[in-house]
C-alpha cells in the first residue's frame, strides 16, 4: 500500500524534459542549436537545428566568376582553407585540361599539411577547454602561431589566405619558406610530446573519453562520416590514398585507422595525423623543384559545357564539389559536399544514453565548424 | 573494382530502361523517377557493385525541369557512378526518397527540400533546414528576392 | 598607446564636447578607470573572426593585459559583446535577445567586415544582415577579413577612451551615444 502512494508523488515522470544547448554557446564552436531530451542527466535524444549561419554561398557562386569563388571557399571551412581552395582550383585545371609545374604540386601539398596541422592544433586546443582543461587552449594556440607565421610571411595573411588560384599559385613563396619549415618542423617535434603528456594518458580524460560515443563502421559509412572521425572507427576513407591528388603519390605515409570506435580512439587518430603530417612536410620540403609559380591561363576562365566532380582530404574528412558548366565564366549549378553536414547528424545516434558531459565531448570528437555544415 | 563497361552492363540488366551517358569522366545512369528507388536498392545490395556509400545528393535546376543527382560509391572497390533522375513537373516535384537505404539521405534530402523545393516522398521529417517556412526556394533560378539580396 | 597616436582622435573630442559632460567629476575619473581597465566580453563568436579572437587571447598577444580578464558566458554577466562573424536573417532576433539580457552600461564591438558591413557577402547573398548596424547601436568598428590580432586590441583601446568620457551623472541610453 504504502509503494503505491510513493509511486504517485513522483510527477511527470514520463514526460520529456526538453533543454536547449542555444545557438550562443561556448562549446559548440559556433552557432549549433541542440534541442537535447533529458532524462535526469541522461540524453535520450537530441535534435540539431542548423542555418544560423546560411549565407548562401551556393547561390552567390552562381554570380562570381571561379577565380572570385576562390575567395567564398576560404570562409566555408576557415581551418583548413587552403585545401578548400584547391579543390577548386583542381576542378577547374581538370577541366581546362591544364598542367600544372611540379613546383606548385610541391608547394600545394606542403601548405595543405602545415593546415592540416594548424587545424588540429585548434581542435586539441578546444578539446581540451571543452573538457575542462584551460592549458591546451594556450599550448595549442602558442604553437599556432608559429605556422600562421610563415603564412604571414609568404601570403600577407594569417587566416584566409585564397593563395592558390586555377592554374597555381598567386605568387610565389617568400625566399624563407624552406628554412622557416625546417625550424618549424624541429620545434614542433620537442613540442607533440607535451600534449601527450598533458591530456592522452591523464586518467580523468581517459574516464572521460574512452568508451564514450561508440560509433560503428556501418553507422560511418552509412551517415558519409569521413576524415579523422571514420578512421577513429577502422573505416579507410582518406581521399589522399583513395585518389591522390598534388605531390601525394610522391610521399609516402601512413593512413592512421584505430579499432576503438569511441571518443578516444577519434582523438589518438588526430594526434597520430600530426606526427604524420610532420613526416609528409620532412618528405617534401627539401625537394621542392625549381620552376613557374603558375602556368599559363586566359584572363577569362571559362569552363567547357559539361559536369565534373573534385574531391579532396580536409582536415576534417572528404570535400567533394560538383559543378554543372553551361561554357559561361560563372558555374551554373556549384555544390560543395561538405563534411562537417555529414558529420553533424551521426550525433544523435551516438550520444543517445548518455549523460549532458559526454555529449559535450563527443561533439568536439567530432570536430565540427560550423559554417562549413550550413555553407 | 569493375570497369565502365561491366558496371553498365551490370546496370542494364537491373534495370532496362536506364540511359547511360557517353565521354564523361564518371559513369552516369539517367532513371525515370519511378524507378529510382527499386535500382538503388539493387546497386546496394548486389555483391559485385555494393554501392553502400551516398556520397553526394543534390539537384540542378534546367529551366525546364529539375534533375536530382545521386553520387554513389563502394567503399570495397572504390567505384563511383552517378545516378539522376528528371523531374518535369515545376509547381509540385515530388520524387522518393533514398533514406530507408541510406541514413546521410534523409538529411541531403532536407536540404534540397529547403533550397529547391522538390517533396521527398516517404521521408521521415520533411522539415525545411536553414530557411524559414513561408520564404521561397533560393536556388531556383527564377528566385527573385528584390528585398535581401543586393545584385551586383 | 598615447592620446596622439590614435587614428582619430578629433571625432572622440567631439563626442566629449557634444554628448558628454564637460565637466569632468573626479567621481566620474575613477569610476570610469575601473569600468574601462576590466570590461569582460561575452563569448560569442559565429564564423573565421571567432578564431582570431581567440588567438588574441591566447599566449602571444594576451589581451588580459587589457583588463580582459575572463570571457562570461552568461549575458547577464558580460559587459562587452564583441561581434565576431557573419549574422545572418535567422540570427539576428537571437543576437537581439542577447543584447537585451546585458545589463548597463553595455557596449558593442563589430568585429570583421561581416559584422560592420556584409563583408565578402554583400552582393548576391541572401541572407546575410549587411552590417551588425542594422540591429544594434555599434560603439566600435574594427574593420578586416579577417582582422589582425593587433587591429583587435586597437579596437579595445578606443573602446577604452570612448568610456573614459562618459559620466555617470548623465547616463545617455546606449542609442543616443552614437555619433
Amino acid at each position: 500500500m504504502s509503494e503505491e502512494i510513493i509511486k504517485d508523488v513522483i510527477v511527470g515522470e514520463n514526460e520529456d524534459y526538453i533543454i536547449n544547448m542555444g545557438p550562443q554557446h561556448p562549446s559548440t564552436h559556433g552557432v549549433l542549436r541542440f534541442e537535447v531530451c533529458l532524462k535526469g542527466e541522461t540524453v535520450k535524444y537530441l535534435i540539431p537545428h542548423i542555418g544560423y549561419i546560411h549565407r548562401g554561398i551556393e547561390k552567390m557562386c552562381e554570380a562570381n566568376t571561379y577565380p572570385q569563388i576562390i575567395h567564398l571557399t576560404d570562409r566555408m571551412d576557415y581551418l583548413s582553407a587552403h585545401i578548400n581552395n584547391e579543390a577548386v582550383c583542381l576542378l577547374v585545371e581538370d577541366a581546362m585540361q591544364v598542367e600544372v609545374p611540379e613546383r606548385v604540386k610541391y608547394i600545394r601539398t606542403i601548405l595543405d599539411e602545415l593546415n592540416r596541422i594548424a587545424s588540429h592544433q585548434l581542435w586539441w586546443c578546444a578539446f581540451g577547454m571543452d573538457l575542462g582543461a584551460l592549458t591546451s587552449f594556450f599550448y595549442g594556440l602558442r604553437d599556432r602561431e608559429h605556422i600562421l607565421d610563415i603564412f604571414e610571411e609568404s601570403f600577407g595573411s594569417r587566416l584566409l589566405h585564397s593563395f592558390v588560384m586555377p592554374g597555381g599559385l598567386m605568387h610565389d613563396v617568400h625566399p624563407n619558406f624552406q628554412k622557416r619549415i625546417k625550424e618549424f618542423i624541429k620545434y614542433f617535434r620537442k613540442k607533440l610530446p607535451e600534449y601527450d603528456q598533458l591530456l592522452t594518458g591523464n586518467v580523468i580524460f581517459q574516464n572521460r573519453t574512452k568508451g564514450i560515443g561508440y560509433m560503428s563502421k556501418e553507422t560511418a559509412i552509412g551517415y558519409g562520416i569521413t576524415g579523422p572521425s571514420g578512421r577513429g572507427s577502422n573505416y579507410s576513407c582518406d581521399i589522399r590514398k583513395i585518389a591522390p591528388y598534388s605531390a601525394y603519390d610522391k610521399v609516402q605515409f601512413n593512413e592512421i585507422l584505430e579499432t576503438g570506435c569511441d571518443t578516444f580512439a577519434r582523438y589518438k587518430v588526430r594526434m597520430a595525423e600530426m606526427w604524420e603530417s610532420l613526416s609528409i612536410l620532412e618528405q617534401l620540403v627539401d625537394n621542392i623543384p625549381e620552376g613557374d609559380f603558375t602556368a599559363k591561363m586566359k584572363p577569362i576562365i571559362k569552363l567547357p559545357a559539361g559536369e565534373y566532380f573534385q574531391r579532396v582530404e580536409t582536415a576534417r574528412g572528404e570535400l567533394a564539389v560538383y559543378v554543372v558548366s553551361d561554357g559561361n565564366k560563372s558555374p551554373y549549378r556549384m555544390k560543395f559536399r561538405t563534411p562537417n553536414f555529414s558529420n553533424l547528424f551521426v550525433m544523435n545516434e551516438i550520444t543517445a544514453g548518455h549523460k549532458i558531459a559526454d555529449l559535450i565531448a563527443i561533439s568536439g570528437s567530432l570536430d565540427l565548424v560550423i559554417p562549413d555544415i550550413d555553407r | 573494382m569493375l570497369n565502365r563497361q561491366e558496371l553498365t552492363d551490370i546496370i542494364r540488366e537491373f534495370e532496362p530502361e536506364a540511359v547511360f551517358s557517353e565521354g564523361t569522366k564518371l559513369l552516369e545512369v539517367i532513371v525515370p523517377a519511378e524507378k529510382l528507388v527499386a535500382l538503388a536498392e539493387k546497386l546496394k545490395s548486389d555483391k559485385r557493385t555494393a554501392f553502400n556509400y551516398l556520397l553526394n545528393h543534390t539537384a540542378v535546376d534546367f529551366l525546364t525541369h529539375f534533375t536530382v543527382v545521386y553520387h554513389l560509391e563502394s567503399t570495397d572497390y572504390r567505384h563511383l557512378i552517378v545516378l539522376k533522375s528528371l523531374i518535369s513537373d515545376r509547381e509540385n516535384p515530388k520524387v522518393d526518397s533514398l533514406s530507408a537505404l541510406y541514413p546521410a539521405a534523409e538529411y541531403f534530402e532536407r536540404e534540397v527540400f529547403d533550397l529547391f523545393g522538390i517533396w521527398f516522398n516517404n521521408h521521415p521529417n520533411m522539415k525545411r533546414f536553414f530557411l524559414e517556412d513561408d520564404y521561397g526556394f533560393p536556388l531556383r533560378k527564377d528566385f527573385r528576392d528584390e528585398v535581401n539580396i543586393i545584385e551586383r | 598607446m598615447k592620446d596622439e597616436d590614435f587614428g582619430d582622435s578629433e571625432s572622440l573630442e567631439l563626442l566629449k564636447k557634444s554628448g558628454g559632460n564637460v565637466f569632468m567629476t573626479s567621481i566620474d575619473a575613477v569610476l570610469n578607470w575601473g569600468l574601462s581597465n576590466s570590461i569582460w566580453p561575452l563569448t560569442f563568436a559565429t564564423s573565421c573572426c571567432g578564431i582570431e579572437m581567440m588567438a588574441t587571447g591566447a599566449s602571444r598577444h594576451d589581451f588580459s593585459r587589457f583588463g580582459i580578464e575572463v570571457y562570461r558566458a552568461s549575458p547577464r554577466q558580460a559587459d562587452v559583446i564583441v561581434i565576431a562573424g557573419t549574422i545572418n536573417h535567422k540570427m539576428a532576433p537571437v543576437l537581439k535577445r542577447l543584447y537585451d539580457q546585458m545589463p548597463d552600461p553595455k557596449y558593442v564591438i563589430a568585429m570583421g567586415a561581416c559584422a560592420v558591413s556584409g563583408g565578402p557577402f554583400f552582393y548576391n547573398s541572401y541572407s546575410v544582415v549587411r552590417g551588425v548596424d542594422h540591429i544594434l547601436p555599434v560603439d566600435v568598428y574594427v574593420p578586416g577579413c579577417p582582422p589582425r590580432p593587433e587591429a583587435l586590441l586597437y579596437g579595445v583601446m578606443q573602446l577604452q577612451r570612448k568610456i573614459k568620457g562618459d559620466s555617470i551623472f548623465n547616463p545617455e541610453d546606449a542609442v543616443e551615444r552614437l555619433l
